[in-house]
């Protein structure tokens, strides 16, 4: 087989460029490389192509391009080709050189101005999912047939009794951790028996809800978004309109009423699994009895702490289903949008139980709960 | 014969961008129309914009003597229950089998009994020409014809007067595609269908439709029957039926 190659020929005053067998794709690197290496000092190049057996449309543009950066340097190019068609293909690449206008970048107050401005309409938009969904509330109390108990029950099972094992097994261990760690520094002071009121108060108040909210959140409000944003993308969503199947009723409410419904029962395992993890650990390190520990669980802890908690709940429940499905509803039609959308929907879920519950946190407070 | 559907001016208008501006055209009952032109003109907005799901700027849509404009809740309603709506690629409920899609408007919308409901379903899923064992499946496990077929089913569950179709022959292979154009002239002979359809496929579109709307440059460019399309002089009726198609 013949090897491609260029050769570069000066001859009076004129520079030859023979590019002999093939010049494709393949090839231009090559004869980039030796044209960089070599320096053309003659006026007048001339580009043959006669030996040239096989020439593709990127042999073609590159061609053209040696031309147009010699000729910016004054030296003048013409081809020398005798086949009609690396003549057309050389015209051919010519022609389609298409120019992209290029989009002038914004400044950077247009960006910011740009930025703030989708902030306010995701805001807006947020607020409108809102509106809809009390407005679609209200349709379900003009009749109670209106309300879709299948589907309640259907992801009560889904999001709650299915999420149990993984809240118990969570909320069992960050019982055991916290009543570990305080047990070491309680031992200290020989005051022992108040690893019960330390854990089942933080527990009850603050960290079952919680945790389950979090575990919730990244269960049930990724899968409402992939759920949701997957029917979007395949016109399901569109399809239950046009049939009147109104998507907030079928799939938007009861979402939201079984989360709210089940996170509260949660928490209440949550509740109990944590203290077990508690009675565990005191027995094994601080040699108190599990009967011991539930006199003294009796005497000490109010039921009040034990109510705030599980109030908390449905706020969470509501807070978690309603992002989770904002954001499934947000996805366009691309499968990036519903990767984005579903980071989204944990972040801004989790993001936004912490903040309830320091909103809860400090009204309680105030109030004296 | 009296209008089933009447756009009047219309105008949309999507960001900066204006889609159509100034459309009219009236759909007559009994026919199967046709909205064609080029990609990018809007036919699927505005197949969207009479069954409700996109909105427009200026004008007015009317469907069934409904005026869209300001349509409350339970004549949307009503009216909803009229047509029947058949998507690109099928739009099936994917947690629903075949069965379950075509009997859900039933279940929902009537008092029929389960086995009034079965006899139904079990008609509708013959009508389109799916076998009975195929109405088991669910619409991940089928192939795209099958999907539009049940699609199909189940915008007629309803006995709908009017059926939008969105591109009902892409994505087929030339023969089912044919099979598709057969089953809709039989189901508009017998059941009395009034057909809107957005289309690209020639074959289809010659085979058929009755009347046209060739939609470019926002308006509409021509409307009409197909005999006398390739006299029109606008671009894209010259390139999309101008070459002759014989």
């Amino acid at each position: 087989m013949k090897k491609s190659s260029l050769n570069i020929i000066t001859k009076d005053g004129v520079t030859f460029l023979e590019f002999s067998n093939k010049v494709t794709l393949y090839e231009i690197a090559n004869y980039e490389k030796r044209l960089e290496t070599t320096t053309i000092t003659s006026k007048k190049v001339q580009i043959s192509l006669n030996n040239v057996t096989y020439l593709d449309t990127a042999g073609a543009l590159f061609l053209q391009t040696i031309k147009r950066e010699l000729s910016l340097k004054d030296i003048e190019v013409s081809f020398e080709v005798q086949k009609e068609e690396f003549q057309k293909m050389l015209q051919l690449v010519k022609q389609e050189k298409a120019s992209f206008s290029q989009t002038k970048k914004d400044s950077f107050l247009v960006q910011t101005g740009e930025l703030f401005y989708n902030y306010y309409i995701g805001f807006i938009s947020f607020l409108s999912f809102i509106g809809k969904l009390f407005a679609t509330k209200l349709h379900y109390l003009k009749s109670w047939k209106n309300i879709r108990y299948k589907e309640i029950a259907f992801e009560i099972n889904e999001n709650g009794v299915k999420a149990f094992y993984i809240v118990a097994l969570t909320s069992f261990l960050i019982g055991l951790v916290v009543a570990y760690q305080s047990a070491y520094q309680l031992k200290m002071y020989g005051a022992n028996i108040f690893v019960v009121d330390m854990l089942s108060i933080s527990m009850f108040r603050e960290l079952a809800p919680l945790m389950t909210a979090i575990v919730i959140a990244g269960r049930s409000g990724s899968a409402f978004t992939a759920q949701i944003g997957a029917m979007k993308i395949t016109e399901e969503l569109d399809a239950m309109k046009t049939m009147g199947f109104d998507p907030y009723i079928f799939l938007v409410m009861p979402r939201i009423i079984a989360l709210m419904i089940v996170l509260p029962i949660l928490i209440f395992f949550a509740d109990m699994m944590g203290v077990l993890g508690g009675i565990f650990v005191a027995n094994l390190d601080l040699k108190i009895t599990p009967q011991l520990f539930i006199e003294r669980l009796n005497e000490v802890v109010a039921a009040k702490h034990f109510l705030v908690g599980l109030l908390k709940g449905p706020f969470f429940a509501f807070l978690i289903a309603s992002i989770g499905i904002y954001r499934g509803l947000m996805v366009k039609d691309d499968t990036q949008s519903i990767g984005l959308n579903t980071t989204k929907s944990v972040v801004e879920s989790i993001f936004a139980v912490i903040i309830c519950d320091a909103i809860f946190s400090i009204m309680f407070t105030n109030l004296g709960i | 014969m009296k209008n089933v559907i009447e756009v009047k001016n219309l105008k949309t208008v999507f960001g900066n961008r204006i889609i159509h501006n100034g459309l009219n055209l009236s759909i007559k009952e009994g026919e199967i129309y046709g909205l064609l032109g080029p990609s990018g003109c809007g036919k699927t907005t505005l197949l969207r914009e009479m069954v409700m799901l996109e909105c427009y700027a200026e004008g007015e849509i009317n469907v069934l003597e409904y005026s869209l404009n300001n349509i409350n809740r339970d004549d949307a309603q009503n009216l909803r229950q009229k047509w029947g709506v058949l998507f690109q690629a099928g739009a099936l409920f994917s947690s629903l089998n075949l069965y379950e899609n075509v009997a859900l408007p039933l279940q929902e919308y009537t008092k029929l009994s389960d086995s009034m409901i079965d006899e139904i379903v079990r008609f509708k899923i013959n009508l389109v020409g799916l076998k009975p064992n195929d109405a088991f499946l669910y619409p991940s496990q089928i192939s795209g014809g099958m999907k539009k077929k049940a699609a199909l089913a189940r915008s007629l569950a309803m006995d709908p007067k009017l059926l939008f179709l969105d591109e009902p022959t892409s994505g087929l292979d030339p023969v089912s595609a044919r099979e598709f154009d057969k089953l809709i002239l039989n189901l508009r002979s017998f059941l009395d269908l009034t057909i809107v359809m957005v289309s690209h496929d020639l074959r289809s579109i010659y085979d058929t439709l009755d009347r046209v709307a060739i939609i470019d440059n926002k308006k509409i460019a021509y409307e009409g029957s197909l005999e006398n399309i390739h006299l029109q002089k606008s671009e894209f009726i010259q390139t999309f039926f101008g070459s002759s198609y014989e």
